[in-house]
């Protein structure tokens, strides 16, 4: 048998002190077991062999942080993820918040490569409210934020991409719909029109150290908490809450749930199947 | 009493894993697991990555107890059979909670067994339980190998009677296994274990 790397919670505490006391992020309640298969990963694809190697660097070659954080930071995604979900919006959420105030905000917490995103605003596009939508987006990894920004989306992911799309909404007309008037294929990549994006603002932002800088009628943060272990998802939670105007609506992973949480009370409930919620008090 | 595989009643969990051809084999064990086992069981098996629904409630059919998808860090229970839910890894994390994630495929699997075996392994360490079934690609070998290092014990299902062999014989090729059995000698082993478990923690 061959002798595994066994990183221990020692090891990974030593780690995250020196990136706090280095680059001031903090990773100290991200959940341990993913927590340490990322940093596995790390090693790994870096050859450190140990995790004293994996500090060293970090402590001597600032410039490789940002890696560290690319590599760390989970970017699977997809657009039109979980189908059903992005149907109650288009059916029950985005109307409801157009018909109290004609225009909306949104705020992508984690948008990673940018899927959510994309699907957002070209759902918007087809209910002819993109016009009156302002979009934030933020991630904690700079280089996947850039990666968004240019709309562009690996020509492998496009099969699934349109079938979660055709699943969502269906067909017009007798057919289905089709993604391909918003994109042209370059190279590997369907590059999106970047128009789509005209009302969507990209920015870095670190939901465990970051303030609160907004207030929103709709926030996702779908499959980002799932990384935090619980004192993180409430502390979290709390700035999410007091990111979102009240009677806003939080949507979350399909298999998260906020009933664990500190200020659980302030939310009902909107969609149990879909995990939205709607804030109730402030 | 008879006791065939000599079982220590010192495990806190077991875990199984299972692909194409393991559904009957995880239907049988379910059926026949008593109603008041004593641990937790996490099962991770191969599911299409899209369907949400389903699953679930096919498994739960002809089982003892209900089959439950576990929400993120929600609190494992003593006796709750739990099922990884389609397109997330599943997960054993520190204080007595599972946790959930959508990182990469592995194995072309998500949820992915070795995910699911080696957090397991790393938080139950000796006090586990892993059992791998029939199965078509080499998901699991790598989790049986960590189990085995932390001391757990290994049990594979005998690949003369699996339906698709190369899940249980990659794993018997990367790792000294200490059981290789049939279906229904994975349930007298279960039997054994419950009897077992309940002695220890009179």
């Amino acid at each position: 048998m061959s002798i595994e790397l066994d990183i221990e919670i020692t090891d990974i505490r030593r780690l995250t002190d020196l990136i706090k006391d280095k680059y001031g992020y903090d990773f100290k309640d991200y959940a341990m077991s993913s927590f340490r298969r990322r940093i596995k990963r790390v090693i790994d694809i870096y050859k450190f062999k140990t995790v004293d190697k994996l500090i060293q660097v970090l402590d001597t070659t600032p410039t490789f942080f940002e890696e560290f954080i690319s590599e760390i930071t989970v970017n699977v995604t997809e657009m039109f993820r979980d189908p059903t979900f992005w149907r109650i919006l288009k059916e029950q959420i985005i109307p409801n918040i157009i018909l109290n105030h004609d225009r909306i905000s949104i705020w992508h917490a984690g948008c990673s490569s940018g899927e959510e995103v994309l699907s957002m605003v070209i759902m918007l596009h087809e209910m002819g409210f993109l016009e009156k939508a302002k979009i934030m987006a933020t991630d904690i990894d700079t280089a996947i934020i850039n990666k968004a920004k240019t709309a562009a989306i690996p020509l492998k992911n496009m099969e699934l991409n349109q079938k979660n799309y055709t699943s969502a909404f269906g067909s017009e007309g007798g057919q289905p719909l089709n993604l391909k008037k918003y994109f042209r294929d370059v190279g590997q990549e369907s590059v999106f029109d970047k128009s789509l994006l005209q009302n969507v603002t990209y920015r870095k932002h670190d939901l465990v150290q970051g303030s609160v800088f907004s207030k929103f009628d709709l926030v996702l943060c779908r499959n980002v908490m799932i990384y935090f272990n619980q004192t993180l998802q409430n502390a979290v939670l709390a700035k999410l809450h007091e990111s979102m105007f009240k009677y806003g609506y939080l949507a979350i992973g399909s298999k998260e749930s906020l009933i664990w949480c500190d200020i659980a009370n302030k939310f009902i409930v909107v969609n149990n199947e879909e995990k939205i919620y709607k804030k109730i008090k402030d | 009493m008879f006791s065939r595989y000599k079982v220590s009643g010192k495990y806190r969990a077991v875990v199984i894993g299972g692909s194409a051809g393991s559904f009957q084999g995880i239907n049988k064990i379910l059926a026949e697991l008593p109603k008041e086992f004593p641990l937790p069981v996490f099962m991770c098996l191969h599911r299409l990555k899209h369907v949400r629904n389903g699953f679930v409630e096919a498994l739960s059919i002809k089982s003892s107890k209900p089959v439950v998808e576990p929400y993120d860090k929600e609190t494992i229970k003593r006796g709750q059979i739990y099922l990884a839910p389609a397109n997330y890894h599943m997960s054993i994390e520190l204080g007595n909670s599972i946790a959930l994630s959508t990182e990469e495929m592995e194995n072309n699997s998500r949820p992915a067994i070795d995910y699911t075996f080696e957090t397991a392994a790393y938080v139950f360490r000796d006090k586990l339980v892993g059992i791998l079934l029939s199965g078509a690609n080499k998901d699991g070998a790598y989790g049986m190998m960590r189990i085995k290092q932390k001391g757990g014990l290994t049990i594979v299902q005998d690949p003369e009677e699996s339906a698709i062999n190369a899940m249980p014989n990659a794993a018997l090729a990367q790792t000294k296994v200490d059981m290789i059995l049939k279906v229904d000698q994975i349930i007298e082993f279960l039997l054994e274990l419950d009897r077992a478990c309940k002695m220890s923690q009179l």
